[in-house]
């Protein structure tokens, strides 16, 4: 089968966000800008498979600015067979994300969508069921392990009280959470083959998929700060205060 | 106004997470419709009906439920949808999975995991890891939303009186079936409602260590809880983890116990009211969100620590 992988650009996990003074988002000039750590884990999940045997091809997708190239050229250099890349400047809602993602879907006809749960700038968490709910694949979400049983897939999730598996019949989207592999790194011979392998960029107006949203950000505003506290010298000052100023013990 | 609101269960009880879902949909205004799918489920109908706030409570009783299966309680949720103004959904586990695919199906935007009510249109919530909060206003028909249990207080369970109608079930999707679960068993609260919580990180080492933190939780009668670190080393299992993608939390006191303080664990408690630090590093990153801190090898501390609790 073939799988289908979504990459997003954004700010590097390590790196703290700032507000811009205009108040209309983030700051990104000049910042350090990486693939999703879960997207990572997508794609190398996406490659265990093909290299069990599971799959032949894989092919990483993804929604953005031009500079998003950089992020599928990872996914390429780390393994995946070829890259497409639909253009656009403006940040969309994972609705629009999600039928574009259908968009290629009915394209490439995938066994299997692997997608990070969730992008660390906008922690929606919604594209993968979405996605599953639009083109009527099976969902199967915040995977810590991914089994493919013939035409059914056994998906064991982290959910608020432990694990479940569930099996679901293919093709399925599903969406990695963190203990799902170790991604690799992309080697400096993989980094060289990478820049020769397709990577098929579509202007997302020539999709003819209407992406406008219903929802609109108003503003963006730093989170309200909390009053610096205090070090104490030991354990008998620490409860003392927990007791008689904090009083939460 | 009309609220429609997936009631999340478990045991014959309605989780704590619903009763704050409820408070944002107060929140909101309107009529507040619980709804209440499960299997053998009619007692927690029932005390859905006394729940401050709401106005009817709709019961579909089907084995399709039984397992809180996306595909299932989506398709339901979406054949009762269009009455309503608003469908709201809490923030965990089970309510992410379905949310999603109720906007899409219904055509509209999904607004994930909002800290505050506005207005009717209007929310916030969290981005990049809690270090931004965006104000996003809605022009959907229908608002599908996510409710962070942890910005909203519990409702009463008690003072409501309303009716109980039985939907009809929806048939159940045919390419999923659940296999099994291995869910943690403790004495200890539920993490995310807990009033006290006491966190490792990978300072403590092992799991075996983790021994002394439960020791703190028990006098205090707090949840444990653990940084990713800890639970990718194993120490613990994953649903300890807070964090951005883990559990969010905001007790009245939270201990971070061996936790560096990433951006990433922070963003998974920084809300707590209060926030205790031990860290034999003085320049780890959770001393500077820390109303107390203690710097302090933990394996000193913390046995002197559970020894100063018993006085």
């Amino acid at each position: 089968m073939k799988i289908l992988v979504g990459v997003k650009r954004v700010l590097d996990y390590n790196v703290k966000a700032r507000v811009k003074a205009d108040k209309s988002g983030i700051e990104l000039a000049n910042v350090k800008m990486s693939m999703n750590p879960f997207d990572e884990i997508a794609v190398e999940e996406a490659l265990r498979l093909k290299e069990a045997g599971h799959a032949e091809e894989v092919v990483v997708l993804s929604i953005g600015a031009t500079q998003s190239q950089e992020t599928i050229r990872t996914g390429l250099a780390m393994g995946a067979d070829r890259g497409i890349l639909i253009e656009t400047d403006d940040l969309l809602e994972p609705l629009a994300i999600a039928k574009l993602f259908k968009h290629v879907v009915e394209k490439e006809s995938p066994g299997m969508v692997l997608l990070g749960k969730q992008a660390i700038d906008d922690d929606s968490n919604q594209t993968a069921q979405m996605l599953s709910a639009l083109t009527g694949m099976s969902q199967a979400t915040f995977a810590s392990k991914v089994e493919v049983d013939g035409d059914h897939v056994n998906v064991t999730r982290e959910v608020d009280a432990g694990l479940e598996t569930i099996r679901v019949k293919s093709p399925a989207v599903i969406s990695t959470d963190l203990r799902l592999n170790e991604p690799r790194y992309a080697k400096l011979p993989n980094i060289m083959k990478a820049k020769k392998k397709p990577l098929e960029v579509i202007a997302v107006g020539d999709t003819g998929i209407d992406v406008s949203s219903g929802l609109a950000v108003v503003e963006v505003n730093e989170p309200p700060e909390r009053e610096a506290g205090v070090i104490v010298a030991n354990v008998a000052e620490l409860v003392d205060k927990l007791r008689n100023e904090a009083k939460v013990i | 106004m009309s609220i429609l609101i997936l009631a999340e269960h478990e045991g014959g009880a309605l989780r704590p997470a619903t009763l704050s879902v409820v408070a944002a949909a107060k929140a909101i205004g309107g009529d507040i419709d619980l709804l209440i799918a499960g299997h053998n489920a009619s007692a927690v109908a029932e005390a859905a009906g006394k729940v401050e706030g709401v106005s009817k409570v709709l019961h579909c009783d089907d084995p399709a439920y039984e397992h809180e299966l996306a595909e299932n309680l989506s398709s339901l949720v979406v054949s009762l949808a269009d009455k309503y103004s608003h469908v709201l959904f809490a923030a965990t586990a089970a309510g992410k999975n379905v949310m999603p695919r109720v906007a899409a199906l219904l055509d509209v935007s999904g607004i994930s995991d909002i800290t505050e009510v506005v207005s009717e249109d209007t929310f916030i919530r969290p981005i990049y890891a809690g270090n931004a909060m965006a104000t996003v206003k809605s022009s959907d028909r229908i608002k599908v939303v996510g409710v962070r249990t942890t910005s909203f207080d519990a409702v009463a369970e008690s003072g409501g009186s309303a009716a109980v109608e039985s939907v009809a079930a929806v048939a159940g999707s045919d390419q999923v079936s659940f296999v099994g679960q291995a869910l943690s068993q403790s004495d200890r609260p539920e993490l995310t409602s807990a009033d006290i919580v006491v966190s490792g990180g990978r300072g403590m080492q092992s799991g075996d260590n983790f021994v002394m933190i439960d020791e703190i939780a028990a006098k205090l009668n707090a949840a444990v809880g653990a940084s990713r670190a800890a639970v990718d080393a194993g120490f613990v299992p994953n649903e300890y983890q807070v964090g951005q993608t883990g559990k969010v939390v905001a007790p009245n006191l939270y201990i971070a116990v061996g936790i560096s303080g990433a951006i990433q664990h922070l963003a998974g408690m920084k809300d707590s009211k209060v926030i205790v630090a031990i860290n034999k590093d003085e320049e780890a990153p959770i001393f500077q969100v820390a109303d107390y801190g203690l710097v302090a090898d933990l394996f000193d501390a913390l046995p002197e620590l559970s020894k100063a609790l018993d006085a």
